[in-house]
């Protein structure tokens, strides 16, 4: 496989408040690479919004990154490691928007309803090139146009509130691509929005992956969207990543028991009418009160006395598939 | 947009209708009028007036006419500019008025200026650099003002402005301007004279505007679109200026409908401590003397002044707002 074009390396995010310290990001690491696919998937608070923010430097304060790598190709062709740079500095501006591209998962709320999307969209168009506010405004209407938005020349004066939640997630990716990044992040692009946009919206997704060489990084708690669109996929619990691996293996032949709980709780509509729907046991811990050992533990259907002690390693179960759990570790040792 | 600013036009026009009536029908509340007052004043001056005298008084002033008459012979008086005489000072209640109707308007837009020019940075900046430093000093400083009486307030810079500076902080003029007819020179005292008044009368109001500022711009500044225009390469002044702030404005257009008269009759006692010639202690006066055309005029006029800062702030509202102007939000 080709150099990844953006490679994080054992992130940690932590937030540091009075009451303790929420460790929300706790060792991830991954690669992006141009055409394909990364699925990140976990359950609400598991860190994969955070991880999102952390590699383009926007997380909120008490947030911060305290260790690790995000290491970009730029353009130019030079790598940069984009946790050294200042976050409201020239480089990480251009940056932002610039090569990487962000889609929110709240498309009600993620355009300000005191600006017109044109207003927002040719700001972004704005901020890294240097067109005429004509060619602006044209190029602007082009990418509504490219996104699918019928009658971009007059939907570009509209506001937010005047579209619909697909509509307005299409303006999102629009933008998100205004500046012709190469990598994307999505994250949860299509939580919000009902079965039959959400096919809509994927699909957009994936016509301009390959129009464009995306690389794609997709942030989710739908497995079912993860087996549609993923080349890969990393799963994260509390923080951590548990398993990762190519989209077959993982859900073929998952290894991490967090893993298989998840794909365990996919509604399929093979079932039998009224049947219960797996779940998993328990809840994700308070952020404070984080288990010790493995993570996973308490909820864990096969923990043994060890998990609750030591924290599991990364164990190399196939090509590009790894997973850290103690039932692999003997193997290994 | 059209409907809605006529609309809004015709509910200002109900409403001064109905201020009318209310002003008219409190000020003839009390069990005595404005003779019986005035002969008790009299009285205890060491004269006296005779019933005849008194009865002839009540009939000079048609008090002895049904209340819906007097309404109606006011009303239709105001409806053509007169505003009737007044009893106590017995000149038309215009010349009583004069010069303080303007002064008053003058140091009330004054006000409402200090209070949007020293609220809008300080909110922007406390709720920006939440619990910095500044933010506390702000934050102290804001309560304080909040909790101080205006009128204390105004006692603290009269004395140090009299024991420090050595110089008189009352009025609006110096002594040798007071009655003389306006001139640059009147102007420019009154330039010098307006500051401190102004000040005063913004504290209390700025104190709650940095309060309301803080506080909007702290929820604001979490919202999504924050962050995608983040993620947009937007440098971190620019999404906060452009953004959330522009989200965050909406209770400022909204409070000119209250400052606009608040500044006038909020600042009565203030006036009277820094003997401001403004309507605030006139108004006092006709009410303790039942100075009922005096009275009636001013309570219009505030009812006017607050009719029109409310559609003032609509308008403003639906300026920068496009869900009004849009008509999404009611």
């Amino acid at each position: 496989m080709a150099d990844p074009i953006l490679s994080v390396r054992d992130l940690h995010t932590y937030f540091v408040a009075d009451e303790g310290v929420v460790r929300a990001v706790d060792g991830t690491s991954f690669d992006l690479h141009s055409g394909r696919t990364l699925g990140i998937v976990g359950e609400s608070g598991c860190g994969k919004s955070v991880t999102a923010k952390s590699i383009l430097r926007i997380v909120e304060r008490p947030g911060r990154i305290v260790s690790g790598q995000i290491m970009l190709r730029r353009q130019n062709g030079s790598t940069v490691d984009l946790t050294t740079l200042p976050t409201d500095g020239r480089d990480m501006r251009s940056i932002r928007g610039g090569e990487i591209g962000l889609v929110f998962q709240e498309p009600m709320s993620s355009l300000s309803a005191f600006h017109t999307i044109g207003n927002q969209l040719m700001e972004a168009i704005r901020l890294h090139t240097n067109l005429s506010k004509r060619a602006i405004r044209e190029q602007a209407i082009e990418l509504l146009a490219m996104v699918g938005i019928p009658r971009p020349a007059q939907r570009i004066d509209s506001y937010s509130f005047e579209l619909s939640g697909g509509l307005r997630q299409r303006v999102m990716i629009a933008m998100a691509l205004a500046a012709e990044p190469r990598v994307l992040i999505a994250d949860e692009p299509t939580t919000a929005l009902d079965v039959t946009t959400q096919a809509q919206i994927l699909d957009l997704i994936r016509r301009l992956q390959q129009e464009r060489d995306l690389a794609v990084m997709l942030i989710t708690h739908d497995m079912g969207v993860i087996a549609e669109m993923a080349d890969d996929v990393v799963v994260m619990y509390l923080g951590k990543e548990v398993e990762k691996g190519p989209v077959d293996d993982i859900f073929h032949a998952p290894r991490h028991p967090y893993t298989k709980s998840l794909l365990r709780s996919i509604p399929s509509v093979l079932a039998e009418p009224r049947s219960r729907l797996a779940t998993i046991t328990g809840s994700i811990p308070h952020p404070f009160a984080r288990p010790g050992g493995c993570p996973f533990h308490p909820r864990c259907p096969d923990r043994h006395a060890v998990c609750e002690i030591t924290v599991p390693a990364e164990v190399v179960i196939g090509e590009n598939h790894v997973t850290a759990c103690h039932l692999y570790n003997k193997v290994a040792a | 947009m059209l409907t809605y600013v006529l609309r809004r036009l015709g509910l200002a026009v109900i409403t001064v209708f109905a201020i009318t009536v209310v002003t008219f029908v409190i000020l003839h509340l009390p069990p005595v009028d404005f003779v019986t007052a005035y002969a008790a004043q009299v009285a205890a001056s060491g004269s006296s007036i005779s019933p005849a005298e008194a009865d002839a008084m009540r009939l000079a002033y048609g008090l002895n006419e049904p209340l819906l008459v007097q309404y109606w012979k006011w009303l239709s008086m105001v409806a053509v500019g007169d505003f009737g005489r007044s009893f106590e000072y017995g000149r038309p209640v215009t010349e009583v008025i004069g010069d303080r109707l303007w002064l008053t308007i003058l140091l009330s837009l004054g006000a409402i200026v200090v209070t949007w020019g020293l609220a809008l940075p300080i909110g922007i900046y406390s709720a920006v650099r939440q619990y910095s430093i500044g933010d506390y000093i702000f934050t102290f400083i804001g309560f304080a003002g909040l909790a101080v009486p205006n009128f204390l307030f105004a006692l603290i810079i009269m004395y140090v402005g009299l024991r420090v500076f050595n110089t008189s902080v009352g009025g609006l003029f110096s002594s040798e301007f007071q009655l003389a007819p306006w001139s640059w020179a009147k102007v420019w005292d009154l330039a010098g004279h307006l500051p401190i008044p102004m000040l005063i009368l913004a504290l209390a109001g700025t104190a709650q505007l940095v309060r309301i500022m803080r506080a909007n711009l702290l929820d604001e500044l979490r919202r999504p679109y924050v962050v995608t225009a983040r993620a947009r390469g937007l440098s971190e002044r620019r999404v906060i200026m452009k953004y959330p702030v522009r989200a965050a404005l909406n209770p400022f257009a909204s409070t000119i409908g209250y400052l606009l008269p608040y500044t006038v009759s909020g600042s009565i006692i203030i006036s009277v401590v820094l003997s401001l010639p403004t309507v605030g202690p006139l108004l006092l006066h006709s009410l303790i003397s039942q100075d009922m055309l005096l009275g009636s005029t001013i309570i219009l006029m505030l009812g006017v002044l607050t009719v029109f800062g409310t559609l003032l702030s609509d308008l403003l509202l639906m300026w920068i707002d496009p869900r009004i102007r849009l008509g999404q939000l009611k």
